[in-house]
């Protein structure tokens, strides 16, 4: 441990000066990062995360400022030292990769030309940096790096133009890489793809890297060590699978159990959360960070401030209690409630909502767009339907058209409770718009900024139930105390609440009309971990109590495991798989769906062999002959089935009860590939 | 982007179609009787009829638009009837005049405009930033003609440093004189524009000096004012072109009560003129051709707008 490390802040403070007083962002945080380590930072939003990011850079927001500390970049204080100083260093020895590559670069240059740049700058002629560049492109393997070149942004693709963005960033050779979460917003089969090509740069090149992320998987999965940090003090680090398998700050422990992993189902587990909310910004502590929320607290907690205590090796944590983490008390009860019906089983509830036959042509630019092709599904009462696949694949086409939002093709039936419904929402009743409803993703463009959170529900209740005034306001109390939305807080207007907060007014809204099924878009995705963890327990919960069935869509394959019964696995516009949530988590797997799983990076550290999928979705205006995963079905070749695969698409089929697949490989054929 | 073009060259006609409809109307049932003013208050009831008939205001409306607006197509813009010349003649030499007012105009206009805008955005927040801000703000509201009146008082008549007529007297000025004569008229139609256009630079310069791509300059290595340069303006000046170019038709109806005040021979005076003695022809081509300018300017900054912006010119050429 005598080398030099690569980077490391020393007792670094930093503040922010919000309405003329400084709120302290990060406290006495030290941490170090060796040559060729690579760190991880985890933590929830607002703890400091990118605050810490952007100091490494010295790059902080105009109001923001260290206030104490050193950050040393291979030995030397890098606090002080003038702007050109740090322009120099940038140039050619630190490089960030950050979140939405799509901003990142410049709308207005070719790509090339923006790569380009870093060359020029460290002082070659514009020709030669022109084929620099090119080969930066070669080396994040990106296809066509010629044609790339002549590209603008809003031409690639976000996981394309993440790896020019990494292709910017590696340009200047840097001995130390920045990346704060670099693969957020992007598809998981993306994301392990960009994740697998940093890893191999770094092998390659031996850079140390600085690695952010909310996503506890992606980080067990890149990093040697990781820092916790919360309210920006670090509150425990360790080597990366020595803290995850042994985690010794309550926060980290509730961290992690908050998280839908591995088998965890609705039916037998509840998640646990953590209870209240982080400290404002610049909250004053005359004890722990964390005492206010943890369930080990005690009175020294709150009057002293702890210090880190080594658990093993270099593993620390900063807890008076860090011996009795692991039993930290749960904050939500585990009630298992007896499912409705075995979990496995073949059969369905009692079909609620029926679709049959559903397809959707856009028109675009006078061509003809099959974005969704002959999907048929079934939603039992009380029952989750879950949509999975990615970006593109139809998840939410396929909702609008079943709320009636945008009409189905001809042939497309719905029909709810045995009654078929009018296909635009304008020629469906009172009653059939209430009994479903949706939550999106983002309830601050969901929720009506100028109304107060009563206004909103009511306005809901009133024009859903018919309900007068009086009563409609009266109902909305019910509402949002039902969503464990506090009284006090019902005549607020949505911005002054959490995320979390805004969701609940959300999905109250919702529940409004008293719906049999709601459908939830993507609802906990712009949220953090324990946040997400207390809306899904309350929409299992509201489930529970009202029978109430869910079409829920999300990315998160975890999240989707966990409260779905049923599972649709969609792949341009087509039902390759649907069964029970089980069958399809377990597998034998559709292709697709073995490749879509194989993706994600697994929080318990088990390295699952990834299943690549070769190319590029393909444009649904132009879908492939024969099957349409065919030219990047990681099973095809060998099968014995290229060509029918390539000639002839295959039919949704029963294969095992209740378990239907796409595929003209025979199951007995993929069970045994797959093991 | 050939497309877009034809497209766009079809829905500027189209404007000036109706522009022309419009403009003949409204000259139609303005009230005034210009016969009488020509013949005098004397003339027998017969002379107004042969004289209706020789000009072919007895004929109805519709033919009277037919004729004329054929005429405005093919070249032929009709005779005064105030001067009784052709009213090309009479519009040709003034529109030159108005010309050279707002080249040299817009020529000041623009980069001051801009350049306040950007050092604005640069100083954000700080007394600069307030000083261009408010100031521009405060020069806005006050009328063109009125700031021409003080900028004669102060600098034509107290100080004496500009000429108080923005036509030079001298039988063939040379270019240094012209200009000088303009400069003054230019100035208080800057005091006008500056504020509008500098808020809009600014507006654009903040928005991009925020944004990630300029973050992502800035973390690569490069100066800050090589950034902005590189990297800001190009993306912050896109948005100013347009407002520059919507604001060519404020620009003309400026340029009346300017040209009016400074005693300049160019198309706002005519136009004005027309207007008080109730010479149709005239007024119904002036205006029209006023209406062809500011459509032309739009038409341009729409086609600039296009191409300087890769995604809209992607857009039009998919």
């Amino acid at each position: 441990m005598s080398a030099t490390p690569t980077l490391e802040l020393r007792n670094l403070e930093v503040a922010y000066t919000v309405r003329g007083i400084d709120r302290q962002v990060l406290r006495d945080v030290s941490f170090s990062i060796a040559p060729g380590e690579a760190y991880g930072l985890v933590g929830e939003s607002g703890c400091g995360k990118s605050t810490a990011a952007f100091a490494a850079m010295r790059y902080l927001p105009r109001n923001g400022k260290i206030t104490k500390g050193s950050i040393f970049f291979e030995g030397d204080d890098i606090v002080s030292i003038s702007e050109a100083e740090v322009s120099r260093l940038r140039r050619s020895a630190i490089s960030m990769v950050y979140q939405n590559p799509s901003t990142a670069l410049n709308p207005t240059i070719r790509v090339g030309k923006q790569i380009a740049e870093v060359f020029e700058l460290n002082g070659m002629s514009s020709d030669e940096a022109m084929t620099k560049a090119q080969e930066a492109l070669t080396t994040v393997q990106i296809a066509d790096p010629s044609r790339v070149m002549r590209r603008y942004v809003h031409q690639l693709s976000g996981g394309m133009a993440q790896r020019v963005v990494i292709a910017m960033a590696l340009a200047s050779n840097p001995r130390l890489l920045v990346m704060d979460e670099p693969t957020t917003g992007l598809d998981a089969t993306v994301e392990a793809e960009v994740l697998d090509l940093v890893r191999e740069l770094r092998r390659d090149t031996g850079t140390s890297v600085l690695f952010i992320s909310h996503n506890l998987g992606v980080i067990r999965h890149m990093c040697d060590r990781v820092g916790v940090l919360y309210a920006g003090a670090l509150v425990e680090e360790g080597a990366t699978a020595e803290l995850f398998d042994n985690p010794s700050h309550p926060y980290t422990v509730g961290l992690l159990r908050c998280i839908p992993r591995g088998g965890l189902h609705k039916s037998t587990d509840r998640l646990d959360t953590i209870p209240g909310t982080p400290p404002a910004l610049g909250t004053d502590f005359s004890g722990c960070v964390f005492a206010d929320r943890c369930a080990l607290v005690d009175d020294k907690c709150r009057s002293q401030q702890p210090q880190m205590v080594t658990i093993a090796g270099s593993h620390v944590a900063r807890c008076f209690h860090s011996d009795g983490a692991k039993n930290l008390p749960r904050s939500v009860e585990n009630i298992s409630f007896a499912p409705q019906h075995d979990a496995g089983a073949s059969n369905f509830g009692e079909t609620l909502l029926d679709v049959s036959h559903l397809s959707k042509v856009f028109n675009q630019d006078g061509h003809k767009v099959r974005v969704i092709n002959d999907v048929s599904l079934r939603l039992g009462v009380g029952e989750t339907l879950g949509l999975v696949g990615e970006s593109g694949s139809g998840k939410t086409t396929i909702a609008k058209l079943v709320l009636g939002l945008t009409p189905p093709e001809e042939g497309g039936v719905i029909s709810l409770d045995g009654k078929g419904l009018a296909q635009t929402l304008n020629r469906r009743d009172v009653q059939d718009v209430g009994a479903m409803q949706i939550v999106f993703q983002n309830p601050d463009q969901a929720l009506n900024r100028r109304h107060s959170v009563t206004r909103i529900v009511a306005r809901a209740v009133e024009r859903l139930r018919r309900f007068s005034l009086r009563n409609a306001i009266e109902r909305a109390h019910e509402l949002l105390s039902g969503m464990r939305v506090e009284s006090t807080l019902h005549s607020v207007r949505p911005v002054q609440l959490s995320g979390g907060l805004k969701q609940r007014v959300a999905i109250a809204r919702a529940f409004a009309g008293a719906p049999q099924i709601v459908v939830c878009d993507e609802p906990t995705s712009a949220l953090d971990v324990s946040v997400q963890a207390a809306i899904l327990n309350l929409l299992v919960d509201l489930q529970k109590q009202d029978k109430t069935s869910f079409i829920f869509i999300s990315h998160d394959l975890g999240v989707v495991r966990y409260i779905s019964d049923r599972i649709a696995v969609l792949y341009l516009g087509r039902v390759v798989e649907f069964g029970t949530s089980q069958r399809v988590f377990s597998g034998p797997f559709h292709p697709y769906t073995e490749a879509l799983l194989s993706s994600v990076p697994k929080i318990d550290g088990s390295i699952r062999k990834r299943i690549p999928l070769t190319g590029v979705v393909p444009s649904p205006s132009n879908p492939p002959s024969g099957c349409v995963l065919n030219p990047r079905c990681p099973r095809k070749q060998g099968s014995g089935y290229e060509s029918l695969c390539e000639s002839e698409e295959p039919n949704l089929t029963e294969v095992e009860p209740g378990h239907f697949m796409r595929c003209h490989i025979p199951v007995e054929k993929l069970k045994q590939l797959q093991n | 982007m050939l497309r877009f073009i034809v497209k766009r060259i079809g829905l500027s006609i189209l404007t000036l179609f109706l522009v022309s409809v419009i403009v003949f109307i409204m000259t139609s049932i303005m009230p005034g009787d210009i016969a009488k003013q020509i013949l005098g208050r004397d003339a027998t009831p017969e002379a107004f009829e042969i004289w209706n008939k020789e000009k072919g205001f007895d004929k109805p409306l519709v033919v009277q638009y037919g004729r004329w607006i054929s005429g405005v197509i093919t070249g032929d813009l009709g005779t005064s009837l105030q001067y009784e010349m052709p009213v090309s003649e009479i519009l040709g030499p003034a529109a030159s005049k108005s010309a050279q007012l707002a080249l040299v105009a817009l020529l000041i206009i623009a980069p001051v405009s801009i350049l306040g805008g950007v050092a604005a955005a640069m100083n954000r927040g700080k007394k600069v930033d307030r000083v261009l801000t408010v100031g521009g703000l405060s020069a806005a509201v006050i009328p063109e003609f009125v700031w021409a009146v003080v900028l004669i008082l102060l600098f034509g008549v107290a100080v004496e440093a500009f000429p108080v007529y923005a036509f030079p007297e001298e039988e063939n000025p040379n270019l240094i004189s012209s200009v000088y004569h303009l400069i003054l008229p230019s100035i208080a139609l800057l005091f006008v524009l500056f504020g509008y256009i500098s808020r809009i630079t600014r507006a654009g310069v903040v928005e991009a000096l925020d944004s990630d791509y300029m973050r992502t300059a800035v973390l690569k290595g490069l100066s800050r004012k090589v950034a902005v340069t590189r990297h800001v303006l190009r993306n912050a000046l896109l948005p100013t072109i347009a407002v520059i170019a919507t604001q060519v038709p404020y620009l003309a109806g400026g340029l009346i009560a300017i040209e009016r005040v400074f005693n300049y021979p160019g198309f706002g005076n005519i136009l004005l003129d027309a207007v008080i003695a109730r010479d149709f022809p005239l007024l119904q081509t002036a205006v029209f051709l006023t209406g062809f300018v500011i459509v032309s300017f739009q038409l341009i900054a729409d086609i600039l707008f296009a191409v300087l912006n890769p995604r809209i010119r992607q857009r039009v050429t998919e």
